[in-house]
């Protein structure tokens, strides 16, 4: 009975061809680690914020006049409403915890390098329109930081000569930022960002599956035709676009269980972590919810400091860091060119930094922490010696990409292991 | 791949006949451009609606003040885009007193683009007479007090007249600029403004021919 609507079903759409060749008979390497769960992790984010996304707009009301007391309806009034908002608060930094961990995990094994460097372009755009995102989400519930955080980065756009002030006249809909900017920024944050976002994510799969999986020794698991005799090639049973295209080394487990059991582990783990802040701390020391975002909006009031939410912080503080407003908004974007353009920086053939030179693994660690210690710098408020720290930092961030590109074009590498090392 | 076949009546993959057939060349070009231009005009709408709004612009037009009545030394409160702007006449005292306090001053010169070109001289405004601001602290947008007549010398030695913010004592001159040691960065904020005659001031554009 069954089988025959499945039958029924796989005659008329391929239903199952499609879940076994992307979600079951995926060759997936046998050494993937715990840095490969933050793909799955972000997908269930991704989940969580359409869903509890939706909910938020039905009492949500996206008016300069209404926009904070639907914020304190939804969190007093309505049934269960604190918690699908604190979900979605939450959800939002969650995000860009496991995307900067992902994107991490990408520079340690060189996930970006040929052939995926369209892989890592989707992943960069998804980073892009994540950003976008979360800067119009945070604009919506119309408090003190809402407000001046988009006048900041709305302002960033007058800096562009000619057409700046009319850029931002535009871009607000009015001269000042009002209930007109607020409206479209709920429209595009709640349907034309997700959009972009799930095709992105989509192209990002689909171009993951068609490259294949890096994995912790940057070994390729996919091999020429008929270069491997019968005992080398992997024993279990692997979707025939990939076994027709390829022969599969013995190093590989099908997606389905093994992976997905792991996933499902580190997604237990996740939930434990995720659950916490949102019980117990959905402010999370003031990082994850600004505490001056508790007033409403106030155009003749200027907040003592003003910080945007942790994960722009980094970007924040090269900003800040350039004494010129129009140099540091090309310094800013230079910095997110920068990680679009890493396939072509590196010049390296060897993958992942295991076999890479000593100085790479010190290089990509002392980037991350730059990376971390700019978010510090961007997130705390402004004291002399942190102008000439954020200038070195900027520098040492942007530094990482010009030794990158100038010691990858003779590494001294490592030997790289025929197969898969455990 | 195995279950895809390749169509070999398809035109399209016959390279011969796509590439040197001028005509059909000729209205794939024809059609691209005539397609091309459908969507440059269907985009107007999209990208001209988020221009401001007829409310928007009704709510941030220019403001005409008739000056005619300000007496020397009074100063006019006016509402622009929601905000207090002040008109101020000033004495001749008064603008002769401005550059004897220079040395108290945080950026005496303007250089900090608060204002128009034209109002980046000694007096911050286009007439010496009028000195026009918005009156808003730039510290943390409190409105400052005028205060005359001797009231202002307590908070700045051998200065008669200024503003001062009461929230965190900034202090700013009577051409808006910002005392040294107070909260506020920056002198107060001139909006562009022109005169159409000798009573009547514009304020929200320059005048024909200024830069901003």
């Amino acid at each position: 009975m069954f089988k025959n609507l499945l039958d029924w079903i796989e005659y008329r759409i391929p239903m199952m061809r499609v879940a076994n060749m992307h979600a079951i008979q995926y060759p997936a390497p046998k050494n993937m680690n715990f840095w490969y769960i933050f793909g799955f992790l972000a997908t269930i984010v991704l989940v969580n914020q359409i869903v509890t996304g939706i909910w938020l707009t039905m009492n949500f009301v996206p008016t300069a006049e209404g926009a904070f007391a639907s914020v304190e309806y939804i969190m007093r009034d309505v049934p269960y409403g604190d918690i699908l908002r604190y979900m979605h608060s939450t959800g939002a930094s969650a995000f860009f915890i496991v995307v900067y961990l992902h994107m991490f995990r990408g520079m340690m094994y060189g996930s970006y390098q040929k052939p995926r460097e369209l892989l890592w372009l989707f992943g960069m755009f998804i980073y892009l329109a994540l950003m976008a995102e979360a800067f119009m989400g945070y604009v919506l519930p119309w408090g003190q930081m809402s407000y001046w955080g988009a006048q900041v980065i709305v302002s960033l756009f007058s800096a562009i000569p000619v057409i700046g002030p009319d850029l931002v006249e535009w871009i607000q809909g009015d001269y000042v930022i009002s209930g007109a900017t607020l409206n479209r920024f709920f429209a595009l944050h709640v349907i034309a960002l997700p959009l972009v976002i799930v095709i992105l994510v989509f192209l990002h799969i689909v171009a993951l599956h068609e490259v294949g999986s890096n994995n912790p020794d940057g070994v390729e698991v996919k091999r020429k035709k008929g270069s491997l005799s019968e005992d080398q090639k992997t024993k279990f049973e692997m979707h025939e676009y990939y076994t027709n295209k390829y022969d599969i080394i013995d190093d590989v487990v099908p997606f389905f269980p093994h992976i997905v059991l792991k996933d499902l582990v580190a997604f237990c783990v996740f939930l434990a972590l995720f659950s916490w802040v949102m019980f117990f701390n959905p402010a999370m020391g003031g990082y994850f919810l600004e505490a001056p975002n508790f007033e409403v909006a106030n155009p003749l009031k200027t907040p003592e400091h003003i910080f945007p939410v942790w994960y722009f912080t980094p970007f924040y503080a090269i900003l800040k860091a350039v004494p010129d407003k129009l140099g540091g908004v090309i310094m800013m974007f230079a910095a997110i060119i920068a990680l679009f353009l890493l396939p072509w920086i590196d010049r390296g053939k060897v993958k992942s930094w295991r076999y890479r030179c000593g100085f790479h693994r010190w290089n990509l660690l002392i980037f991350a922490v730059v990376f971390i210690f700019l978010g510090y710098l961007g997130g705390t408020p402004q004291e002399n010696w942190k102008i000439t720290a954020s200038q070195i930092a900027t520098f040492m961030y942007f530094g990482f990409f010009v030794l990158l590109f100038i010691y990858s074009k003779n590494e001294k590498t490592k030997p790289v292991p025929e197969r898969i090392t455990k | 791949m195995s279950n895809v076949s390749v169509d070999s009546n398809d035109s399209s993959v016959n390279d011969n006949q796509t590439q040197d057939n001028p005509r059909r060349r000729f209205l794939t070009v024809a059609t691209s451009v005539v397609g091309a231009a459908g969507v440059v005009g269907v985009a107007v709408p999209f990208i001209g609606s988020w221009s401001p709004s007829e409310k928007a612009k009704a709510a941030g037009a220019d403001v005409e003040i008739d000056i005619s009545k300000v007496e020397p030394g009074q100063l006019i409160r006016v509402i622009w885009r929601s905000k207090p702007v002040w008109v101020v006449r000033r004495t001749p005292e008064l603008l002769a007193s401005l550059s004897q306090h220079e040395e108290q001053l945080k950026d005496p010169n303007s250089e900090v683009e608060q204002q128009p070109a034209f109002a980046q001289n000694p007096y911050r405004s286009l007439k010496e007479e009028y000195l026009i601001l918005v009156g808003i602290c730039t510290h943390l947008g409190c409105s400052p007090q005028h205060l005359t007549d001797g009231a202002f010398e307590q908070y700045a030695e051998g200065v008669s007249e200024g503003f001062f913010c009461p929230c965190h004592g900034s202090k700013f001159d009577m051409a808006g600029r910002v005392f040294e040691s107070v909260p506020a960065p920056s002198n107060l904020q001139v909006p562009p403004y022109f005169f159409v005659d000798d009573n009547t001031v514009i304020i929200g554009s320059l005048g024909e021919g200024e830069a901003v």
